[in-house]
């Protein structure tokens, strides 16, 4: 599944990012890569952003960012 | 001894700004926003009998160039000269820190890590072995906390220690398979007695990585024959164990795993808090559905209290400044100095100074949405919302920007990353309307709206404005700057009360800023509007009318005269010329010469556009002695038609002078500021345009 399909309040372990260079290069700095925990902290309205924590970082995606993160239920 | 030059490295919101203002109390914007440190800022000071350049480098997650701001810290570590870097870490959030830090050590540069923020880590449980993780990364780590300034000294005594000693390697290692195989290829370079400016560990480190100079120089020699066949099995066995074939991949788990490694070592305690303070206040100003009204609500709030607050002191300074005009008068006489004094002087720059209160209400709340960490969070709220007008959610941060100044709002938008993304956001930051509109909508608000409408309608402007924004957005995403979305993903800082130190500086600053350009630019501008408002002078005109007014019978007949006359040197004026010569383009949207010429003039400063009012009501009205504020001279003056189109006009037009030239340099060209003019010129006047002919309608 894909971290698009959580929810708020869900905990999960990444499984594998489909994203291009720059932008995995860029989660990456942020912490977020294979294997990293993270737990849904909200979603906007209409749900078109979420926030994540991924180690003591806050972290705001869009859904559509979401969907390339494969993940497993924690 | 030259000058030790310190590059201060940190990833955003480290507090790396208010570190170098607690070094050498330099007075450098400081944020809790990405990238508030755009330009390069530097800081010099004598320590230790040593003089010190510290540069302070725009903050990056990593050496990726992602942005464009990450470039130029990237470029600048990487081409410029520097002897020591400084690099600020977060302490409270040390893994994804250490991330930068591996990258750094890769430089091979001396450098020291500054553990910022210990007093919050303290505060949270944290605990960190700063000997241990000095010996884990092979570069001294020294505890400081900019906010309490506590550790400083001692970060500058080591820097300067280090500055002395000669450089020692770092202790990057990376995992077993990865040294394996440097060890084997190295191994391999020594027997061969291959001669290289590198040391062996560092040249294969860079082949792994697919470093493209060090494979263009090796390609052409011998050893290569035998060496890249070694090369490519090492790489496999990489590829094998990692599980996939993007080195970039592969050394940035290795990075992330060092850090990893380097903080379950040196962390040597940490209570988990349930649910610390930013979570609290998250749930609330994030909420899914509360959280917009909320933000819309502190929008309403701040421009209420502009207007509220600041109307008090504005009323005192308009009158001093009346008293002082009528007091200039008298010791300067009727003549042509006094007239310029007070009417040109006096009332420009007065009527520029009225406005100030209002100035530092709007800074003040702009500098607490910075500082809070607050304006990432509206980001992420609105994403959604923008994403569907072609906008991006960071997009947010420049155009509030825009609500003080549009020169840092034009340089914020830096942090966009898609160029296409970048342009939408520069060609709409104008209609975010600046704190030197502000002026305007007062007085305008102020005279043909009541007292208690006023604070409301000076919001609707500004909604409207942002709203109007958006569909322009929408529209030059859709028919100009078509291209793919750049991803949002972005981190949401931990909210930071702000010191009083800071808020204070940043607003001081902009008020210092803002009366100085009233005392020089403005006295300028409002001299000239003066000048090209009396001359040239018409002799046989004043004659006729003197004969008149001495002819007139009643007092109420004479006063006729004399406004009469104003009025017609007035018109005859230069400036009467070319406000006549253009205001033609203006009479469909209800200006009169005057008013034209104010607008024109504003395409100096915005500013200019109350002080031109200020000097030619000034003079206009000379004869009505009941009512001497600008503010009465416009009610009097101006039809309330009129004086929305005007409101209307000045929200969408042109950004001054100063704004111009750096949207110019921002956007990368001169064409995209002639498509500027246009496109702003165009909404102006034809909402303007419609804006006058409903006003007229409603009466």
């Amino acid at each position: 599944m894909t971290l698009s399909e959580m929810n708020a309040g869900e905990k999960a372990i990444v499984t594998r990012i489909e994203a291009d260079g720059e932008l995995k290069q860029r989660l990456f700095s942020f912490g977020l890569r294979k294997g990293s925990h993270l737990k849904i902290k909200a979603t906007s309205i209409a749900k078109s952003t979420m926030e994540i924590e991924v180690g003591s970082t806050l972290l705001a995606l869009r859904f559509e960012e979401a969907k390339r993160i494969g993940v497993q239920r924690a | 001894m030259n000058e030790l030059i310190i590059a201060l490295v940190g990833q955003p919101n480290v507090g790396k700004s208010m570190l170098i203002n607690s070094i050498a109390d330099a007075r450098l914007k400081v944020g809790n926003f990405s990238g508030v440190t755009v330009e390069k800022a530097e800081v010099r000071f004598i320590a230790q009998e040593r003089s010190i350049k510290i540069v302070d480098l725009p903050g990056t997650y990593s050496l990726n160039d992602y942005t464009q701001d990450e470039r130029v810290t990237k470029e600048f570590l990487e081409n410029e000269h520097y002897d020591l870097i400084i690099n600020v870490v977060d302490a409270t959030n040390l893994e994804r820190n250490l991330y930068l830090t591996t990258q750094l050590l890769e430089l091979d540069k001396k450098m020291i890590v500054a553990l910022n923020m210990m007093d919050e880590a303290h505060k949270e449980g944290i605990c960190i072995d700063h000997e241990l993780l000095s010996s884990i990364l092979g570069v001294p780590c020294v505890k400081v906390s900019a906010a309490t300034k506590k550790g400083i000294g001692k970060l500058l005594n080591r820097t300067i220690d280090i500055s002395n000693f000669p450089h020692e390697k770092s202790k990057l290692i990376y995992s077993d398979v990865v040294e394996e195989e440097v060890e084997k290829l190295s191994f391999f370079l020594k027997q061969k007695r291959y001669k290289t400016e590198l040391p062996y560990r560092d040249l294969v480190l860079k082949l792994l990585q697919e470093n493209p100079k060090i494979y263009h120089k090796m390609h052409d020699e011998p050893i290569w024959l035998e060496f890249s066949p070694l090369l490519k099995e090492s790489l496999e066995h990489l590829y094998l164990h990692h599980e996939t074939k993007d080195v970039g991949e592969i050394f940035a788990e290795e990075r992330a795993s060092f850090a990893k490694g380097a903080v379950t070592e040196a962390l040597t305690c940490k209570k988990s808090v349930s649910q610390n303070m930013t979570e609290k206040i998250d749930a609330l100003l994030i909420h899914k559905f509360f959280g917009i009204p909320i933000f819309i609500f502190l929008m309403w709030a701040l421009f209420q209290l502009t207007f509220e607050l600041g109307s008090i002191p504005m009323d005192w300074i308009d009158a001093f400044f009346v008293s002082l005009g009528n007091y200039a008068k008298t010791i300067f006489g009727d003549g042509e100095l006094g007239s310029m004094i007070a009417d040109g002087a006096i009332s420009g720059v007065g009527a520029v100074v009225m406005f100030l209160p209002n100035i530092v209400i709007l800074f003040f709340g702009i500098a607490l949405l910075e500082t809070t960490g607050y304006m990432a969070r509206v980001a992420f709220l609105l994403d959604g919302f923008f994403h569907r007008f072609g906008l991006h959610g960071k997009s947010f941060i420049p155009l509030v920007t825009g609500f003080g100044c549009s020169v840092p709002a034009y340089m914020s938008a830096r942090t966009l990353k898609n160029d296409k993304d970048r342009l939408i956001t520069l060609f709409i930051i104008g209609f975010m309307s600046c704190g030197a509109k502000l002026p305007v909508y007062v007085l305008f608000a102020g005279a043909f709206f009541s007292q208690e409408h006023a604070g409301n309608v000076l919001f609707l402007i500004y909604i409207a404005g942002a709203f109007i924004g958006l569909i322009a957005a929408k529209f030059l995403k859709k028919f100009v700057f078509k291209g793919v979305d750049e991803p949002f993903v972005m981190e949401m800082p931990k909210y930071r009360l702000p010191s009083v130190r800071l808020i204070w500086h940043t607003v001081a600053t902009k008020a210092i800023m803002y009366l100085k350009k009233a005392g020089t630019f403005i006295l300028g501008a409002s001299l000239l509007i003066w000048f090209a408002s009396n001359y040239p002078k018409y002799p046989s005109i004043e004659e006729s009318f003197a004969q008149k007014i001495e002819l007139a019978q009643s007092v109420e007949e004479k006063a006729t005269l004399e406004n009469e006359k104003a009025q017609l040197l007035l018109e005859k004026s230069f400036l009467g010329i070319i406000g006549k010569s253009t205001d033609v383009l203006f009479a469909p949207i209800g200006f009169d010469w005057k008013m034209t010429i104010a607008l024109e003039s504003g395409l100096a400063a915005k500013e200019v556009v109350v002080s031109t009012l200020g000097v030619l009501y000034a003079l206009g009205s000379e004869v009505d002695e009941g009512n001497e504020s600008l503010i009465g001279a416009l009610q009097g003056q101006i039809s309330f038609a009129s004086s929305v189109s005007f409101i209307i006009f000045v929200m969408f037009y042109l950004p001054c002078m100063a704004a111009s030239i750096v949207f110019t340099k921002e956007s990368g060209s001169y064409k995209y500021l002639f498509y500027l003019f246009v496109f702003t010129t165009v909404i102006a006047w034809g909402l303007a345009f419609v804006g006058y002919r409903v006003a007229l309608l409603l009466g």
